[in-house]
């Protein structure tokens, strides 16, 4: 009777989530949507704010943040710090938001260099000078983590992490319980 | 002599043995410099081993140099006794004057100049190494005429003499150091009992290991002699552990400079009793200036019958070698300086089985510290029931402290076990005392409240260190100082440890550069937990102790340091567009990223 009395009084909430790509490839996305039919589950339990999936522009208040990719320009730290400030837990969501991944291969070289490479001396190209559009973010001196830039509650790690993880990740997470990913659901290939 | 001449003279001294590979590194750095690629290659050759493995063995040890260093290297000991004692604006000075950055060589190949892990010197710092020869008690006066010497060339054999000076600094003599037994004495009371009896009459001292874990040295021996050597070379053997590489720590120092023989003595015992004809004595790198005088102990040993064949005109056989290692402090863990013996890599095995089973070359091996094997010939020359009358019920005998750090007397201190800290700190003439960090950054920081405590196995075990640190000093950067430490002697095989060990560096550099915030003193805590449990080895285990410790009880000196109580990265994030402005000349507010703080 108290059951049914809390769940017409008290409908459970729907956790709100904002999903979003910075210096990544969507790979991570891609691999969330492999969750397949289980969306439809999902779904019930969740609805989405800020996404690629829902293309709203502005992240409001949320339950959860799931962040793929690293920080390569200034565009990327606003979009992280917009997250952290209206996401309760915040997730980094495979390997380039926990370590810089693909894009942090140019941490070796000076980013001066990389511009008046590619925009320069680059034979083929048509040496139009660097873009200085105060439209176009400027990019960072070095790709870092976004671990680096805000606190960060959660990790989950692979590139992409499967689907099996993320969904593990996510029904733990909703469940109430610290999420843990046994053998095989990670791997990074 | 050419090069390849002198090589090949190297290798056959050592017969061509790649279980030797570490002291024909060393001899053959010694008269060349360094290493060079076309060296490697003709060791390889010669000891018939791949040339990765004999590289994987130069680059595993701090000093080895693959590539020339110049020829005078000046590695200034950074323990944080030397800092306290100025070590930092000593080497900026001789940098300064040598027109040098740390860490980089001379453009003329001259001169290095850099920092070593703590060389065990702590009682009379600043201490350096030049061309791994020790040198006590810098000055800016010898900074000065050092660097004179350096540039005019003058070979380190010609350094004025006072300079290489290491006093023994004894304080407190009690049992061991104060023993009258002569050369030959305990020995040749334990050859009278014979093996079974003087195994009996160690167990019965209930004598424990030395180096801090205290482990039964009546079991290890007993579990050693009863193990089967192994295949056809099947053998047993003694080491002494002489890689005292614990920071703070210098009692086997000390005892290797003036009771050389009761070392000696104590691992002929041990040999006697599990059943060994050789002895290998593992001496840290740092103490290569030792060498000759104990090769020349062991020759008057040899010339007494008390080494050698028929030992005393009896049966028993045995022999010492001595090996030194090559600055890597994970050479203390057992089977990590087993390693090491056998020419590879100093990383710990995976055990079981044990080093008392399958140690040196894969025969059963007892590893004993320096003080085990000198204490073990007091139990042999007066008994076990003597023995016990001293110290505590599971603590019997003495322990040699190496004090130093803020007090007046610092130097060796030998008690009975079950002294309190305070009695300690009496003695040595420290004043208002605020911490003291016992068995070196992997043990444990006493403060204040607990100095009641004792030094003894039931209580405070200890290897030997005894860090003064009075009021003065910022305890958290006493704990920084050993995180620089650790990250630096992570042998790199794990992953908790080897990555561990510099997250744990990072933070607190993050937290000395004023960009803390609480989260970093939480990560700090599941690093700790998480090398606890993960790590192969005791480095890893213990890596985070000081700053374990330091947080529980001085976490003030962590928290005035934080920036915020919110997150903060730990570098200027607009700083981080600068290039970026550079390359497009732009500096609209768009070019710009504020601080969270002003955001």
């Amino acid at each position: 009777m108290n059951a049914l009395i809390n769940a017409t009084l008290f409908p459970p909430k729907k956790l709100r989530v904002a999903t979003t790509s910075l210096a990544g490839c969507f790979g991570c996305h891609m691999s969330f949507l492999d969750i397949d039919e289980r969306i439809l589950k999902l779904i019930e339990l969740i609805e989405f704010d800020r996404s690629p999936l829902t293309d709203i522009k502005h992240c409001g208040p949320c339950d959860l943040g799931l962040i793929e990719g690293g920080l390569c320009n200034a565009e990327n730290v606003h979009v992280l710090r917009e997250f952290r400030t209206h996401c309760k837990i915040l997730v980094a969501v495979g390997a380039c938001a926990i370590n810089g991944g693909l894009p942090a291969q140019r941490n070796h070289l000076d980013l001066r260099d990389v511009l008046e490479e590619v925009y320069q001396t680059e034979p083929g190209l048509s040496h139009g000078g660097v873009p200085n559009d105060p439209e176009l973010p400027l990019p960072l001196n070095k790709v870092h983590p976004i671990h680096e830039v805000v606190k960060v509650d959660y990790f989950l790690p692979g590139c992409p992490p499967p689907a099996d993880a993320i969904w593990k990740f996510l029904t733990d997470l909703l469940a109430g319980r610290t999420p843990t990913l046994g053998h095989g659901l990670l791997h990074y290939d | 002599m050419s090069d390849t001449d002198m090589i090949d003279a190297v290798v056959e001294r050592h017969h061509r043995d790649g279980a030797r590979l570490m002291q024909i590194l060393r001899e053959t750095q010694e008269q060349l410099g360094w290493l060079s690629p076309s060296t490697l290659t003709a060791i390889a050759e010669a000891i018939a081993w791949p040339r990765a493995m004999v590289e994987g063995t130069a680059d595993f040890y701090s000093f080895f140099h693959t590539r020339p260093m110049g020829r005078y290297r000046v590695l200034w000991s950074d323990n944080i006794t030397d800092r306290m004692l100025g070590n930092t604006d000593l080497m900026q000075a001789m940098c300064k004057k040598l027109w040098l950055e740390p860490g980089r060589v001379s453009e003329d190949g001259l001169v290095s100049v850099d920092t070593t892990s703590c060389t065990g010197m702590c009682d009379q710092g600043p201490a350096v190494l030049v061309n791994y020869r020790a040198i006590t008690r810098m000055t800016p006066a010898r900074v000065g005429e050092m660097v004179g010497l350096i540039r005019s060339e003058m070979p380190v054999a010609e350094w004025p003499a006072e300079w290489f000076s290491v006093d023994d600094n004894i304080r407190r003599k009690d049992m061991l150091l104060a023993h009258d037994l002569v050369p030959g004495q305990a020995l040749a009371a334990a050859l009278e009992r014979g093996p079974e009896k003087m195994l009996a009459e160690i167990r019965d001292a209930r004598l424990r290991g030395r180096g801090g874990a205290g482990f039964s040295t009546g079991q290890k021996w007993e579990t050693c002699r009863n193990a089967e050597g192994n295949g056809s070379n099947a053998a047993h053997y003694v080491v002494c552990n002489a890689d005292e590489g614990e920071p703070g720590t210098f009692k086997d120092r000390v005892l290797l400079t003036s009771h050389a023989d009761l070392v000696f003595e104590g691992m002929s015992i041990a040999g006697l009793v599990v059943g060994a004809k050789k002895g290998l004595l593992y001496l840290r790198g740092e103490y290569r200036y030792l060498l000759e005088a104990l090769e020349s102990a062991l020759a008057t040993r040899r010339a007494a019958k008390l080494l050698g064949k028929n030992i005393l005109d009896t049966d028993f056989e045995f022999d010492i070698e001595i090996h030194l290692g090559a600055g890597a402090y994970i050479c203390g863990e057992e089977s990590a300086l087993i390693e090491s013996l056998e020419g590879k890599p100093g990383r710990p095995r995976i055990r079981p089985p044990f080093p008392v089973t399958h140690g040196y070359l894969d025969q059963p091996t007892t590893v004993n510290n320096v003080e085990t094997l000198a204490a073990s010939c007091l139990i042999a020359a007066h008994g076990s029931a003597w023995y016990a009358q001293h110290g505590t019920e599971k603590s019997t005998g003495s322990k040699i402290l190496s004090v130093s750090g803020d007090c007046e007397r610092s130097g060796i201190y030998e008690y009975p076990y079950g002294v309190t800290v305070r009695q300690v700190l009496e003695d040595c003439g420290a004043s208002d005392c605020q911490a003291v960090q016992i068995s070196g950054p992997s043990g444990i920081c006493v403060a204040e409240g607990e100095f009641d405590r004792r030094i003894a196995f039931e209580d405070i075990p200890t290897a030997g260190a005894f860090m003064v640190f009075d009021e003065t000093r910022d305890m958290f950067e006493v704990a920084r100082n050993f995180a620089h430490f650790f990250a630096h002697e992570s042998c790199g095989f794990c992953t908790p440890c080897r990555v561990g060990t510099t997250l744990v560096r990072n933070l607190m550099d993050k937290i000395a550069r004023q960009h803390g915030s609480p989260y970093d003193i939480d990560e700090l805590f599941k690093l700790h937990r998480l090398m606890q449990g993960a790590s192969h080895c005791g480095l890893g285990n213990s890596a985070c102790n000081p700053i374990f410790d330091t947080l529980n009880k001085f976490r003030p000196a962590y928290e005035h340091r934080l920036m915020s109580l919110d997150y903060e990265p730990a570098f200027d994030l607009d700083a981080a567009l600068s290039q970026a402005r550079q390359m497009t000349g732009r500096d609209d507010a768009a070019a710009h990223l504020q601080n969270e703080a002003e955001a």
